[in-house]
């Protein structure tokens, strides 16, 4: 029934792909200035990036206490 | 029905044409005359079909090209180069017997699960390096692991072809394996899991070539999602915010963008050479990135549709197993094969620093909760803290 299968994953593929050429986009430069932007707004709060200092990051050489 | 498309589907379903295979085999002055033009209308309207996918990919690809008015590094060409970075190994956590496949962090920003070729499974405490649990898996090579949003539970499996959720006991002596449960079960290796914003459900990703939902408690399938033309081999959820969507890597070379709760493909990106190994998400959920065997990283944004970056140098041959970003976004964390890791600046797209430190293969890599540090696993049976 090869024919008939064959038929029916067209349908789907075809479909989808319809589907994704009716999908509403934006230009690169517009979407680019946000992920710039949303980068530069958090800047400030992300510690990888502004290297937090010892004491703020468990993680570094200071000892660390921890009260349980 | 009227249209062809239509009549085509009428002949197809099994109660209007039962015995095809067999008239066709013994056909040749067609006993009633109208099935041997059906057949040719049959096909007649694949021919269409398949024109008009042709037609469809060739618009998808004009539609995506127009919007393409400039890259990503030169919009931001303007902002402010970044300085050197120092990250250093800070713990280094060894206990594994083998290969450590995969890692996920507790939302406590300081517990870790961890899996390995060996079967073993381990929390562990980041900050003290201890060991707080550990589970042996009735198979070897647990490929994926995750830790529950509540911290009460871990989630695991690989070549069982399973993932099932152990919930963690505050008595270190309890048999963890005791209380496990079985929560899917596909039909080939399970490649990544991860929970929902819940301990509910769980997302899995399989060598089977689907992705599927399950519901914890009941073990009941959710949705399934089919799309991929090979193994699925990574996965990861949207933030929160953005709605209920996840993206899905594999070895078809394809990143596809899910409807959680219809089971719809609503995007899909195939730019990658080989393998996509990893896929994550950019905090704003407006774009993810990709890791793949073809030694690159890419940035797809999905508002506007295609790729907008590729993170590569012409020294850097080996594949990317892991991918993860910087609370802000800024920076793009890369395992590779070479045993290294990449750090790249993802709005210029050069790369800001190399670590050194594993010594073998870098399989996995996140990012922890607070951001605070990365972790990596690796095939040189270690896990590692930097920051």
């Amino acid at each position: 029934m090869s024919s008939s299968s064959n038929l029916t994953t067209m349908k789907k593929a075809v479909q989808q792909l319809r589907f994704e050429a009716s999908i509403n986009r934006v230009k690169v430069s517009q979407a680019a200035v946000d992920l710039q932007q949303f980068c530069l707004q958090n800047a400030l709060q992300d510690p990888l990036l502004t290297g937090v200092s010892s004491s703020t990051n468990p993680f570094r050489p200071q000892k660390v206490c921890s009260f349980l | 029905p009227t249209d062809q498309t239509s009549i085509a589907l009428f002949l197809c379903h099994p109660l209007h044409w039962p015995s095809l295979p067999a008239q066709r085999k013994y056909m040749r002055s067609p006993p009633i005359p109208e099935m041997a033009t059906q057949e040719v209308q049959l096909n007649e309207t694949l021919a269409h079909l398949k024109t008009e996918s042709e037609t469809l990919k060739t618009k998808l690809e004009e539609e995506r090209a127009k919007l393409h008015d400039v890259e990503l590094h030169q919009v931001a060409e303007k902002v402010e180069a970044l300085g050197q970075f120092v990250m250093k190994t800070r713990r280094t956590l060894k206990g594994h017997g083998n290969k450590v496949l995969c890692m996920d962090w507790c939302k406590d920003k300081r517990r870790i699960v961890s899996s390995s070729q060996d079967g073993k499974v381990i929390v562990w405490d980041a900050f003290t390096t201890n060991k707080e649990h550990a589970v042996t898996m009735p198979c070897t090579w647990v490929m994926a692991c995750a830790y529950a949003p509540s911290g009460c539970a871990v989630a695991c499996g690989g070549l069982d072809n399973k993932c099932s959720v152990y919930p963690l006991s505050l008595d270190k002596n309890e048999n963890l394996a005791a209380k496990k449960k079985s929560v899917a079960m596909h039909t080939n290796y399970l490649s990544a899991c991860s929970f929902t914003n819940s301990d509910m459900q769980i997302l899995t990703s399989s060598g089977d070539g689907t992705c599927a939902l399950w519901d914890v408690e009941s073990g009941q399938l959710l949705q399934s999602f089919h799309g991929h033309a090979a193994d699925v081999l990574c996965l990861d959820l949207a933030p929160s915010e953005t709605g209920n969507t996840f993206v899905s890597g594999g070895c078809d070379k394809k990143a596809n963008v899910w409807d959680m709760r219809s089971g719809q493909c609503i995007q899909s990106f195939e730019t990658h050479e080989s393998d996509i190994n990893s896929v994550r998400y950019y905090p704003s959920g407006d774009a993810f990135a990709s890791g793949s065997d073809d030694a690159t990283c890419r940035l797809y944004d999905l508002r506007a549709d295609r790729e907008v970056a590729i993170y590569s140098k012409e020294s850097i041959i080996f594949g990317v197993s892991s991918v993860d970003f910087s609370l802000s976004g800024r920076l793009l964390f890369g395992g590779y094969n070479d045993y290294t890791i990449n750090v790249w600046d993802v709005l210029k797209g050069t790369r800001v620093s190399i670590l050194f430190g594993h010594e073998n293969r870098v399989s996995t890599l996140r990012v922890s909760p607070d951001g605070t540090a990365f972790c990596t696993g690796s095939w040189d049976h270690t896990l590692r803290i930097w920051a």
